[in-house]
């Protein structure tokens, strides 16, 4: 399977070339596509412990998700 | 008012997608650039963020967001000496089917010998929940010229056909 590949437009000929990605750059995406999906797995998770608190919190007060939006309209 | 308008370069997204778009040789005819994309990227989400590089430099970038959903707002940064100057946000591969995110990015006297700022704002489109609206300011704490501008998914997948991206460039005298 060919690697993919990145578009190259030279502003001074307005030549555009299409150029396969080289093992190295697929390599540098990879491990780009890793860090993302990292990142974005951990602000998941930051989201929902931030979710489960609110939640805690609304029970020790003995609220509804509904009551408390109605509080703070 | 600018004296002129004109378009540098474009290009259109072809099958099989693209892992950046590259313009080069930018000439120092103009007084600043802008740069409009239409983007979608392959990304596992409905989102995914512009990475922007001048001149294929790696260090010196920075950036201050402020984005929000419509439901709430934030604000981030990425401090001195990144890698990118990264902008929230163009659309991803889990948006409603052949929509496409719209930003336009403006860079003054990028031919100039001070550093260079950018500026940026950002939409994402999807006929959904979820969508965002995002607005960036960064600086590449570099005094060279612009002479090269490249635009790359940050979720290290490819833009999808059809993505498109124009620089124009913009004299003011």
């Amino acid at each position: 399977m060919p690697n993919p590949t990145r578009i190259e437009i030279n502003c001074e000929t307005g030549v555009e070339s299409i150029i396969e990605l080289t093992d190295a750059e697929v390599a540098e995406m990879k491990y780009a596509a890793q860090l993302a999906a990292e990142k974005k797995s951990e602000e998941d998770a930051a989201a929902a412990a931030l979710e489960e608190q609110k939640l805690a919190v609304l029970a020790k007060l003995g609220l509804s998700v509904d009551e408390a939006a109605a509080l703070l309209a | 008012m600018a004296n002129t308008y004109e378009l540098i370069s474009g290009v259109t997204v072809g099958v099989g997608g693209a892992a950046n778009i590259d313009f080069t040789s930018i000439g120092s005819t103009y007084t600043d650039l802008i740069l409009k994309v239409s983007g979608r990227t392959a990304n596992a989400a409905y989102n995914d963020t512009i990475k922007l590089t001048f001149n294929g430099s790696s260090t010196s970038a920075q950036i201050k967001r402020l984005y929000g959903n419509g439901a709430s707002a934030a604000s981030d940064a990425d401090g001195s000496g990144a890698a990118s100057i990264n902008f929230y946000s163009t659309t991803g591969g889990t948006a409603t089917t052949s929509t496409f995110g719209n930003a336009e990015f403006y860079i003054p006297n990028y031919a100039g010998s001070n550093q260079k700022s950018i500026s940026g704002d950002l939409v994402t489109e999807n006929n959904a929940t979820s969508a965002t609206a995002a607005l960036g300011a960064g600086l590449w704490a570099n005094t060279a010229a612009i002479t090269q501008i490249t635009l790359t998914p940050n979720s290290g997948l490819t833009f999808v056909q059809y993505s498109t991206a124009y620089l124009y460039g913009v004299k003011n005298a």
